[in-house]
């Protein structure tokens, strides 16, 4: 009881968890909306994972091709997640991605141009045209600092008109929150603890927005930082909310594997856009052995023709480096397990012997200083070595697509970004995920404010929950007998990197589900050392319970899901299954154990049926549907 | 397999610490920051170090290596010696919190005073038009990750608590920049509002900023340069004020002495050869005529001369490394003082009272 009166404590309308680009734009609209609104990040502000995005934000604004428009990039982006996705987070996405880029010029961000002093747009893999806006290949970058620095002209309003930069709008930072608190199955609160002094912090908001991100800590080569430990994949679960698509991870199919300074890193897609080529250790340019029968008719099986494609594109088809990510890191995989890697285990990634030292230097320069300067590579003058890295998980919280209000028994809960599941289906293009933080972002921060405006009364927090919340964050600290957690999380990043990583099997993943059932025990029984002043043992002590039943629920979803798809592949069941593309699998917790349920895809509108052809939707659909199809297209016709 | 290496850490807190020593395996290809998390994960699991991205993009993992400032992520042990010890604390400007970790929310107060960007009005958004040669000026300081290191290097504040209230930095200096070249910022202040508000005045332009700037944005050649030479431009001309002082004494007619149509008046004023000198400051008005007679104005000043230096591109030195304490002189280590009578050029602002 003394303990929870000590607590800090907060009263906000709207609290957003996560300081990203979906955080900030959340909390931007709600903020907006005239709702006090709360940012939590577990960083500095500004430092958030999405500054690592480097190709662009996927916008169809017709910019650079002027035949482009959002029911081409609806296409795009429900081929790419083949047809798994939500069609109508896929829509909305589609149809509203060009006002959220267009806006971030009203906050000041500076973006590359064309000729005409338009939003430059750049190819990118899995897009039709050039769809991208970009800055040189720092897009992540200028994003956050562009909304974050919108933020403080927010903030600079209200302390002109209420006295406080923090009237209306406060970031918290390097804050994380370790528990949500419910009032039945209302939201009522967040509660978590300052990293740096290590005391308590407890927000009492009838509305919290999830915008943290990715779970890639919990394998062994990725691309995230340390922050990406499935908190609010896990706070979600906790809450009562579902998650949905879990199997699907995106490994980056270029990732720097050589030197280690830099394993993990990624190699941004737009190498090969720009005219970069994979090569196997015998010198081959490998991947026209590699194109599915899907893409046959968008990618060139040779050559010459591919070469002709980057000064030509309305002519010839595509460079086959420019296929799907699943597909090129599918391909990787198979050349690196035929014995045709590099020493590294990767293969050679190479720009030097395609492009002018100075074209390279002054396309892709963040790129070319990166690897100078951490690895002293010249990538103008040597080949990187590349393999797959992981990057993105697909799966997230279960959302009502239009407000990303999370699905299960919570009210009050919102979610946006990538810890967000459904609109990437089971596979992320290239520069889709700036896109979908911006305008998810914004409808989760709005319809946030109105849950929080339409409520009669506040949900209250309840004494007995914050006890349980404060007792469950000190205790790692309090034992001296258990594991280091540092120890724990390799041996995690082992069991997920090792047996569910991105080529899958039955037998591994039911042995990875055993060894994560001892983890667990072992995780319940963590202790770190030292005091409560910013302590990152004690931090990932508290993050490991998150990254364990995430990992969990992968493991679960990729031992039921029989067929390959997008960012899932079985080995043992190699092929797409039209069957499965009508299944999500949801997970929800049932006391402390994973629950796994099927639930069917909502049924696409016809008139966003419409716009795909008949030969392609069967490569995707059961022959009910495609009857269902051509019923339509006959009334239609009549 | 990996080699054991020297390291001393500062362990502590705002109560004090100290350096500790650290045998710490390290292998070929890493980073100072792979080795503390290896630290970590050993001997030291409370050991506090912030990072994210470990790719040298977010900024993080500031600290101060072997003395200078660096990114840890950035800093590859293959330039250290085998044998050399590495010695890692924490920035030195900003508060400690622990360990390697400091308070930095100095940096955060001064980007909320930075006013913010004035969007065009009547622009809709999607009408917005630019020239990319025009948004390349702002993007190459739009580059910047925050990471502080001009901050935390910058003497002004450095060791001088007492200026972080009036001088907001080089990360702030180039926001105003970045903001004062944005083709379409409504605002058009930014100059007088960086040397007004932000300390600009307070810059003596050693570069030690743009030496540390893990992203090689030229911070005092591209922002506090051309902001300091525009703010003087309309505020100090020296050149104004001066000739305002001559005129005043009735050598030309008053009607040419208007601020305003400086330039022309002085200069059409000028004699040719000789320097002026004033010879000890004499009192005599015809020591002073004549004197001032042979003022060339239109001496040319001498171009400014890049300074030497080393194969990387780099100064020689930083104030890191300096043989002084403080900032070098404005006026160059080779200008020896006093003056030869014949360089000066200087007219008292107080000689007419006498």
């Amino acid at each position: 009881m003394t303990t929870t009166n000590r607590i800090e404590r907060h009263h906000y309308d709207v609290v957003v968890i996560g300081a990203g680009g979906a955080g900030l734009r959340a909390a931007i609209e709600a903020r907006l909306a005239g709702k006090k609104t709360a940012i939590i990040s577990k960083s500095l502000f500004g430092k958030a994972h999405t500054v690592m995005a480097e190709g662009g934000a996927a916008a169809a604004m017709g910019n650079v091709n002027s035949r482009d428009n959002w029911q081409v990039h609806f296409r795009d982006t429900m081929r790419g997640g083949k047809f798994l996705n939500n069609f109508r987070m896929a829509e909305l996405h589609a149809k509203e991605s060009p006002q959220r880029i267009w806006e971030l010029e009203t906050y000041g961000a500076l973006f590359d141009r064309t000729k005409d002093g338009k939003i430059s747009q750049r190819n990118f893999g899995g897009h039709e045209y050039p769809r991208l806006a970009h800055v040189g290949d720092r897009t992540g970058l200028e994003l956050i600092r562009t909304l974050q620095q919108k933020i403080v002209s927010l903030q600079q309003e209200d302390k002109a008109e209420f006295g406080s930069y923090d009237a209306r709008i406060k970031v918290f930072a390097e804050t994380t929150i370790t528990e949500l608190l419910l009032d039945g199955e209302k939201v009522a609160g967040a509660f978590g603890y300052y990293r740096e002094s290590g005391e308590f912090i407890l927000f009492e908001a009838p509305a919290v927005v999830l915008a943290t991100g990715g779970v890639g800590r919990s394998y062994k080569v990725t691309s995230n930082s340390w922050e990406y430990t499935g908190d609010g994949h896990a706070l979600a679960l906790r809450a009562g909310a579902t998650l949905i698509n879990m199997e699907f991870l995106q490994f980056h199919p270029t990732g720097m594997v050589w030197p280690p300074s830099v394993k993990g890193i990624l190699v941004t897609e737009s190498v090969r856009g720009d005219g970069g080529i994979l090569k196997n250790s015998d010198g081959k340019r490998f991947m026209f052995d590699y194109v599915p029968d899907v893409f046959r008719k968008q990618y060139a099986d040779n050559e010459a023709e591919a070469d002709r494609w980057y000064k030509d594109p309305d002519n010839n088809r595509r460079p086959p480096e420019l296929l799907p990510r699943d597909e090129v890191a599918r391909a990787i995989n198979s050349e690196v397990k035929a014995g045709r890697g590099t020493p590294a285990g990767g293969v050679y990634l190479d720009i030097a012997s395609r492009l002018p030292a100075e074209e390279i230097r002054r396309r892709l320069p963040s790129m070319y200083h990166q690897f100078k300067e951490l690895a002293d590579v010249d990538i103008t003058k040597e080949p990187m070595e590349v393999g797959p890295t992981c990057h993105y998980v697909m799966g997230g919280v279960e959302v009502d697509p239009d407000s990303g209000a999370a699905y299960g028994t919570v009210r009050g809960l919102f979610a946006a970004g990538e810890v967000s599941g459904g609109m990437h289906g089971s596979n992320r293009l290239g520069g889709n995920s700036l896109s979908d933080l911006l305008v998810f972002g914004k409808r989760a921060g709005g319809h946030a404010a109105s849950y929080a405006d339409q409520l009669t009364s506040r949900p209250k927090v309840s004494i007995g929950a914050v006890e349980a919340a404060v007792e469950t964050a000190l205790a790692p600290l309090q034992r001296d007998t258990g594991e280091n957690p540092y120890h724990l999380q390799q041996d995690l990043q082992a069991v997920m990197g090792d047996l569910v990583g991105i080529i899958r099997r039955h037998g591994e993943l039911e042995d990875a589900l055993s060894r994560l059932a001892e983890l667990r025990e072992r995780v319940a029984k963590v202790s770190a050392a030292g005091g409560r002043r910013y302590n990152p043992g004690w931090h990932l002590a508290l993050d490991l319970r998150n990254m364990l039943v995430v990992s969990e629920c992968t493991a679960k979803a990729a031992l039921e899901r029989q067929e390959s798809r997008g960012g899932h592949t079985r080995e043992d069941f190699p092929a797409m299954d039209p069957k499965w593309r009508r299944v999500n699998l949801v997970c929800a917790l049932d006391g402390d154990t994973v629950r796994l349920t099927h639930k069917p895809l909502p049924k696409m509108r016809a008139e966003l049926v419409g716009l795909f052809d008949r030969a392609e939707l069967a490569k995707y659909l059961t022959d009910e549907e495609l009857a269902d199809f051509d019923a339509l297209a006959e009334e239609a016709g009549k | 397999m990996g080699t054991k290496r020297h390291f001393r850490i500062w362990r502590g807190d705002e109560s004090g610490g100290d350096l500790q020593d650290y045998q710490v395996e390290v292998n070929e290809g890493e980073v100072v920051l792979d080795v503390i998390h290896r630290l970590q994960a050993t001997d030291a699991p409370d050991l506090a170090c912030r990072w994210n991205c470990k790719a040298g993009k977010c900024g993080s993992c500031s600290m101060e290596i072997n003395g200078m400032p660096k990114l840890g992520c950035m800093t590859r042990m293959s330039t250290f010696e085998e044998a050399e010890t590495v010695t890692v604390t924490p920035l030195r400007t900003f508060p400690i919190i622990r360990d390697l970790v400091t308070d930095v929310s100095f940096n955060y107060e001064k980007a909320r005073e930075t006013p913010a960007f004035a969007p065009p009005a009547g622009v809709a958004p999607g009408e917005y038009r630019m020239q990319q040669v025009d948004v390349e000026r702002s993007q190459e300081f739009r580059k910047c990750i925050e990471c502080f290191l001009c901050q935390n290097v910058c003497h002004v504040v450095r060791d001088h608590e007492e200026n972080k209230q009036a001088f907001s930095g080089p990360r702030f200096f180039i926001r105003a920049a970045e903001l004062d070249m944005h083709p379409l910022d409504a605002k058009t202040d930014r100059k007088e509002y960086a040397q007004a508000e932000q300390g600009l005045g307070f810059c003596n332009i050693t570069k030690c900023c743009t030496e540390v700037c893990p992203e090689h944005i030229k911070i005092t050649d591209n922002a506090i340069i051309p902001m300091k030479e525009r703010v003087v431009d309309r505020r100090y001309d020296p050149l104004v004020w001066l000739g305002s002082k001559i005129f005043r004494r009735g050598q030309v007619p008053q009607t040419s002495v208007t601020s305003g149509s400086h330039s022309g008046a002085v200069h059409s004023h000028a004699a040719a050869g000789g320097v002026h000198s004033h010879a000890g400051g004499s009192h005599d008005p015809a020591a002073e005529a004549q004197a001032q007679a042979g003022v060339n104005w239109h001496r040319e000043v001498p171009k400014p001369t890049a300074p030497a230096v080393d194969d990387n591109g780099k100064l020689p030195l930083t104030e890191l490394t300096f043989d002084r304490a403080a900032a070098p002189s404005p006026f160059g280590d080779d200008v020896q003082f006093p003056l030869p009578p014949e360089h000066l050029n200087f007219a008292h602002p107080e000689q007419d009272k006498h």
